[in-house]
């Protein structure tokens, strides 16, 4: 079909200018009515220590889906965060804890080294299932089912099943302090997303992450080292995992060996909602945002509402794979 | 005369656009009916309401005289009329019987299929049409040109009175598009009707002989193949007088562009050598799986060579990744823009940068304004019909995502230009388009090095033509001492 066609480049807004607006701002609308809907239903939702709490339990997945998201739009998928978080968690607790036994000699260490190894241990996890996936080929699926199981296996390993409980006070601010009222990690949320907004969207390497998921030979054929940036982005979804399962620990005080189970899904849960396309090349970080507070927000919702958290699962549910059939509805239906 | 398909009126519009204004066409059993357009002439849009995909939003449809409504493509199929669509969907893991009894296997006892049954009923299908496949081969380990045939014969096994082939050559070779035309006399011969869309006006002459036109969604005309001549069919395509089909502009200079000596890739190629000159247009001609995407995979470094010297202006080079390549000045227009050469999910603006993305970023973060800047200078000088370049490249037509690739490529100078099919799936107007920024750019002292399946634009536009064969070079020759025969002959 011709494309100067009259009908799309007449009136202030083309019908493909209606639809990208749709794509772009539709989830957004979505959460705002989300948003209104629970505030005239509750009196406590709009206060600002609940909205506090909701930024707070949003935190971690937002970090995690903002990671995730980097490597669904490269058409990949990391099911291993969740137990990246438990081994990133308990390795950097094991050196920021003030308890004789649970620590390595010489704990508790300054809170940066905490930091900087809890890091690390997330990117080596990255880096091997980045590795996996783009030297070897094996489907990314597969890969990091695999390091699910070796992560959760190596935090077992790694604090003998038991939890590393007393975190100094400086290692547990990342999780309890905050700035001008404003909790911390809700503070690292927002940088982590500005800096991935900005990577994504203004960077040679945000173009890079884009071509290669809308189309690997053609990004090849451009010269793009396709190898190198599918390697990158595990590393990323492994780093921000780590800092994740940094953040839980400092939050709950202590390292718990089965922390994190699950946090894949609600990770990719977000991502989706969010309308990143799983095939990839198609989303942005801002609807990832958006959609782990859709999933905080809901949950907080019917938690104030006094609905049982076995309901709330099946909402999420539903709202997972409406939001995917909404979208789906919009590209290609009608 | 009793018409198998009569077709009139036909609309239909997509939220608010028409692609189809007013179809009208006919067919007569026993001919060879060409359906011809440029691109968004609403060709597709037209069969797409045939198959029963659509629905149309006004005007008849007849077959053999009776009104008929298609809701889904199995109704289509009921009526007798099938569609061979330009891209297969075959089920590469199941056999050649298999996929053409897919959906409705002779039952056997208990619920299960009768293979023997399937395999005999799909060979005699396969032997009577005379096409060399056995019925129990793997549909993955067929050619191009067999999954078509195969096509042919499930349509036939449907027994489909008429039949839609949409662009069937575009992925096959000459010798076996040759098949395919007297596959296509056979049924024609039985009292088919056969409807053939095209961009190749040669082939339409060759195997129809009756044609209809359409452009911008309307039927144009419509008569005997035999009444119009060639250019008479491009300017009712087009809709207004077209100058000479190939122009050439570019004279070959002295000095070598890019030579190889010896390019040797395992089971691939063997021993190619050749140079092209600086302003020449260096033509390959060869079937397809002949090796010559191959030479330019080796010579792009999407493949590495076992042997075999690459001399850019008269240096020896190593390529060993794609953007060696390209720091050479070497460009490469591949052969399938969408399977390898757009990133269809994304804009035109992004996919003209896509090449350039480093020149554009040199401090990691993107020149923005550079980027629209060369996106707003690569439109103007291709004539890239797109109303904003932040739309996606999807919805451009053929002939604009052509371009889109080309602009990618330009945007980078390069000094050779490697173009594999570069008019595939174009229409008439864009591919002259296409023809004159191949030659202003060996004009300006661009080496250009060109594969083509049709024969047409190999004469028309090359200096000299190699033509492979079975992954070797056949011969080399100028465009002035060989013909279409000869080329045809020394390919097979």
């Amino acid at each position: 079909m011709s494309v100067g066609d009259k009908k799309t480049t007449q009136g202030w807004l083309g019908s493909e200018q209606r639809r990208l607006l749709i794509q772009e701002y539709g989830i957004f609308l979505a959460f705002l009515i989300l948003v209104a809907v629970l505030s005239v239903s509750n009196e406590f939702f709009l206060t600002a220590g609940n909205i506090s709490n909701v930024l707070l339990q949003t935190s971690i997945n937002g970090v995690l889906a903002i990671g995730m998201t980097f490597v669904i739009l490269t058409r990949g998928i990391d099911l291993s965060v969740g137990s990246v978080v438990a081994l990133a968690g308990i390795v950097s607790a094991s050196f920021m804890t003030s308890s004789a036994t649970a620590g390595v000699a010489g704990a508790p260490y300054p809170v940066a080294l905490g930091l900087g190894i809890g890091l690390l241990v997330g990117i080596a996890c990255g880096a091997i299932s980045g590795l996996i996936v783009s030297r070897f080929s094996v489907p990314a699926f597969v890969t990091t089912l695999g390091m699910l199981s070796a992560a959760r296996g190596m935090t077992l390993i790694y604090g003998g099943g038991r939890p590393v409980p007393a975190l100094t006070p400086a290692f547990r601010w990342i999780g309890t302090g905050d700035v001008f009222g404003i909790p911390a990690p809700v503070i690292i949320l927002a940088v982590v997303f500005a800096v991935s907004w900005w990577i994504l969207n203004r960077t040679r390497f945000g173009r890079y992450i884009y071509a290669v998921g809308g189309n690997p030979h053609a990004a090849r054929t451009s010269g793009i080292d396709i190898t190198r940036i599918q390697f990158l982005v595990y590393v990323i979804s492994g780093g921000l995992a780590g800092f994740a399962g940094m953040l839980l620990s400092a939050r709950t005080g202590s390292a718990l060996p089965q922390a994190g189970i699950a946090y894949e899904l609600d990770a990719i849960a977000a991502v989706v909602i969010g309308g990143t396309s799983l095939s990839g090349g198609v989303g942005r970080v801002t609807g990832t945002l958006i959609g782990a507070l859709i999933i905080g927000v809901m949950n907080n919702g019917l938690d104030l509402m006094g609905i049982q958290s076995y309901y709330q699962q099946v909402l999420k549910g539903a709202l997972i794979v409406g939001a995917v059939m909404l979208d789906q509805k919009r590209n290609y239906g009608a | 005369m009793e018409l198998l398909l009569e077709v009139e009126g036909l609309k239909k519009s997509f939220g608010g656009v028409a692609a189809l204004r007013d179809g009208r066409f006919q067919l007569r059993a026993g001919t060879v009916h060409a359906l011809c357009g440029g691109n968004g002439a609403g060709k597709s849009t037209f069969l797409k309401i045939l198959m029963g995909i659509q629905r149309r939003d006004a005007g008849s449809i007849r077959r053999r005289g009776k009104d008929v409504e298609f809701a889904s493509p199995a109704d289509a199929l009921a009526s007798g009329i099938a569609i061979i669509e330009q891209e297969l969907s075959p089920v590469p893991h199941m056999t050649v019987a298999e996929n053409i009894y897919l959906g409705r296997e002779p039952k056997a006892r208990f619920g299960g299929i009768d293979f023997r049954a399937m395999n005999r009923a799909a060979q005699k299908l396969l032997d009577d049409l005379e096409f060399d496949i056995r019925a129990t081969q793997y549909m993955m380990n067929l050619s191009v040109a067999q999954m078509q045939l195969v096509e042919i014969a499930k349509a036939l096994s449907h027994d489909a009175e008429v039949i839609f082939m949409d662009e069937p050559t575009s992925a096959i070779g000459e010798r076996e598009a040759q098949h395919l035309f007297a596959a296509i006399g056979r049924l024609q011969r039985q009292g088919r009707g056969i409807v053939y869309v095209s961009h190749r006006l040669s082939e339409i002459f060759q195997v129809a002989d009756s044609y209809t036109v359409f452009r911008d969604g309307s039927y144009v005309g419509s008569g005997a193949l035999a009444e119009i001549d060639r250019p008479g069919l491009i300017r009712m395509i087009v809709g207004r007088e077209l100058s000479e089909e190939y122009v050439k502009t570019n004279t070959p200079t002295e000095e070598t562009g890019l030579e190889i000596i010896g390019l040797t890739c395992p089971n691939k190629i063997e021993d190619i050598s050749f140079s092209a000159r600086k302003g020449e247009i260096f033509g390959i001609y060869g079937l397809m799986g002949a090796g010559r995407t191959e030479i330019f995979n080796c010579l792009f470094g999407l493949d590495r060579p076992s042997a075999g010297t690459i001399a850019i202006d008269g240096k020896t080079v190593a390529i060993a990744k794609p953007a060696d390549a390209m720091a050479l000045g070497l460009a490469l227009v591949t052969e399938d823009r969408k399977l390898t050469g757009l990133n269809l999910s994304d804009s035109v603006r992004a996919n003209i940068c896509m090449a350039s993305l480093p020149e554009m970023s040199p401090a990691f973060a993107m020149d923005r304004p550079r980027e629209a800047e060369a996106s707003r200078r690569m439109r103007e000088r291709f004539q890239i019909k797109a109303a904003r370049d932040t739309m996606p490249v999807s919805s451009l037509s053929g002939g604009n995502q052509q371009k889109v690739v080309l602009g990618k490529w330009f945007l980078r100078n390069p000094k050779v230009l490697l173009l594999d099919e570069p008019t595939r799936g174009v229409d008439v107007g864009a591919k002259r388009e296409i023809y004159r920024i191949i030659c202003d750019f060996a004009a300006s002292g661009g080496t250009v090095v060109m594969i083509s399946s049709e024969i047409d634009e190999v004469l028309g536009i090359s200096d000299r033509i190699m033509v492979m064969r079975a992954g070797r070079s056949a011969g080399i020759f100028r465009r002035e001492e060989t013909d279409a025969q000869s080329l045809v002959h020394l390919s097979t």
